[in-house]
């Protein structure tokens, strides 16, 4: 698979990134080094494989249902790039 | 040309955990904004969520009452879009591998018809935050505190045929998981939201017609509705030469129409993959039979052990066993007073009537079954008029938890007229004071004698038997 100028602006704008044109030519090359390693893999016998679906062979990683109190407001406020007194703050989007 | 409609339900139900699904945040309902987040539901960088072990429970026990397969061995797998109500701009959800799969739930339509409608899988995933436009500025604010809660999502199959099947669905639902325990179902608090999928065809096809889809509709009227809007827009459009468009409709419940949001085309591509960062969950054969074992008594059997046992209609009984709440009020108090029809009979209407007057969560009410019993005993009895007893059933219900039945009846002198003289003396006062009514009745107006009870009731504040005036006032006037 060849990926194209187009896919890159549509992976892009999914992403709601804005790309110049060194910088979708330069994802275009990445992109396109990573789906083609993807064509190596494909070459592999995996007939009677199971799908991984978990790096490592671990399952049932669960904590028990106890609350535990929330995190200081201020301190997550803090991390955002606009808030007011108590929430993060968007440019306004409407579906 | 006869159309027919088609729907698919897909329903979001929020789980009654304490703890969100992957942090260990309360799930509370309202609360300040953002004051039930942290690092890992406001999606910080480098934080590492791990899978709250009740919703596993809560989530098959609800896919074994809908009759699912339970999938042995599932996993979670990451849904992208970028959309602030999901700070991580994904979602952790189920694609490949969801938990229940091929169930189905039969439903009594008013009729007397069933329907069998068929899910097609449930899966978990976490559920969004809110997110308020401003009215005044070019911004949106974001409120996290519903962000992380854990949320079933069940699927239909393309089933429903008409509006009723989709209520008695979801009001069947309601009460599965309320009894189940797993959640409040409150469609107005969005602990139960139902998407509408509907298309039209001609009767007889058995090609799908295009469908769109309705959003988040918070009420079962709001529902009927929106089909009934929903339809009549896709048949008239078909008529009149149109094509219906693949889209998302929100319903305007004020307005009483639904409009389109966005158009499918581009906005849907979620590059699903599998979550990293949950490890898959397997659920062993001894689980599965400890939650058989443990699963509660229905509302379909509770309404047949109470037609059975108490002699309730079919009607009555299912319409006390579909609420969990109700239908533990009903057998509690028949326990103590033993009277089945006189509990029946104040359930029926004035627990009925104020619920629905007050718009009360019928699991909400609070009613108890020592008093409830203790006010039959009067009635049963013969020491308080139904009349009368209205009066002392509204305290019943909202007098809280000190009302005393005995001494509101006694300080409020509600007992039932025993003295046929004080009864005897009024309706001749009553007579006496209507003598154009006693000429109707001479002249073969026998309808008149509801008047003369009616007036005698009210006099005596609805405290003497019926019955005993009904047979004062027949007497006075045959001698007249």
């Amino acid at each position: 698979m060849t990926i194209t100028k187009e896919i890159v602006e549509y992976a892009a704008a999914l992403s709601r990134l804005k790309l110049d044109d060194a910088e979708t030519e330069d994802m275009q090359k990445q992109m396109s080094a990573i789906v083609d390693y993807m064509d190596v893999l494909n070459k592999l016998d995996t007939e009677n494989v199971e799908p991984l679906s978990h790096v490592f062979s671990i399952s049932n990683v669960m904590r028990e249902d106890e609350v535990v109190p929330s995190y200081d407001r201020e301190a997550l406020l803090d991390n955002a790039p606009e808030r007011n007194e108590e929430c993060f703050v968007v440019p306004k989007t409407v579906e | 040309m006869k159309w027919e409609v088609v729907m698919g339900l897909e329903v979001h139900v929020e789980l009654a955990t304490k703890t969100k699904i992957f942090c260990s945040c309360t799930t509370e309902f309202g609360g300040e904004p953002n004051t039930h987040c942290c690092p890992v539901c406001t999606g910080m960088p480098g934080t590492l969520p791990v899978f709250n072990r009740q919703v596993l429970e809560y989530a098959v026990r609800a896919g074994l009452a809908l009759n699912c397969d339970i999938t042995r061995y599932n996993k979670f797998d990451r849904k992208n879009y970028f959309y602030p109500d999901l700070p991580k701009a994904y979602q952790i959800s189920q694609l490949y591998l969801p938990f229940a799969q091929n169930g189905h739930v039969d439903l009594k339509l008013k009729s007397g018809k069933t329907s069998q409608i068929r899910i097609h899988e449930i899966h978990m995933e976490e559920d969004a935050g809110k997110l308020v436009h401003s009215a005044y500025d070019d911004s949106t604010y974001l409120d996290y505190n519903r962000c992380g809660i854990p949320l079933i999502e069940i699927v239909s199959e393309p089933d429903f045929r008409e509006a009723e099947e989709v209520t008695a669905y979801l009001s069947k639902l309601k009460s599965v998981f309320e009894y189940l325990g797993i959640s409040d179902c409150r469609m107005e608090e969005g602990s139960m939201r139902a998407d509408v999928n509907l298309s039209v065809r001609p009767e007889g096809s058995t090609e799908f017609g295009t469908r769109t889809e309705m959003k988040n509709i918070n009420s079962l009227r709001a529902i009927e509705r929106a089909i009934a809007y929903e339809s009549k827009r896709q048949i008239e459009l078909i008529e009149d030469g149109g094509k219906v468009v693949q889209e998302t409709r929100r319903w305007d419940d004020a307005k009483g129409e639904s409009y389109a949001m966005r158009s499918k085309e581009n906005a849907q591509d979620y590059r699903y993959f599998p979550e990293p960062d949950i490890p898959p969950l397997s659920i062993s054969e001894e689980e599965i039979q400890h939650y058989i074992d443990i699963t509660p008594e229905f509302a379909d059997a509770k309404a047949e052990r109470f037609m059975k046992d108490f002699g309730l209609s079919e009607e009555d009984a299912d319409i006390i066993a579909a609420s969990k709440n109700l239908a533990y009020i009903f057998e509690e108090t028949v326990k103590l007073c033993d009277s089945p029809s006189e509990v029946r009979f104040w359930i029926m209407s004035q627990v009925l009537y104020y619920a629905n007057e007050k718009n009360l969560d019928l699991e909400k009410l609070s009613i108890s079954p020592e008093k409830f019993a203790e006010f039959v005993k009067f009635i049963t009895g013969g020491k308080v008029t139904r009349q009368a007893g209205k009066q002392v059933f509204e305290q019943l219900m909202f007098g809280g938890t000190d009302f005393d039945v005995a001494a509101y009846i006694k300080e409020n002198e509600l007992e039932a007229v025993e003295d046929t003289g004080l009864i005897d003396s009024t309706v001749k006062a009553v007579i006496d004071a209507n003598p154009k009514a006693v000429e109707q009745y001479k002249g073969g107006g026998t309808k008149i004698m509801g008047f003369f009870v009616g007036q005698v009731m009210k006099q005596l504040k609805g405290k003497a038997d019926p019955a005993a005036v009904n047979k004062a006032v027949l007497d006075a006037l045959e001698k007249l």
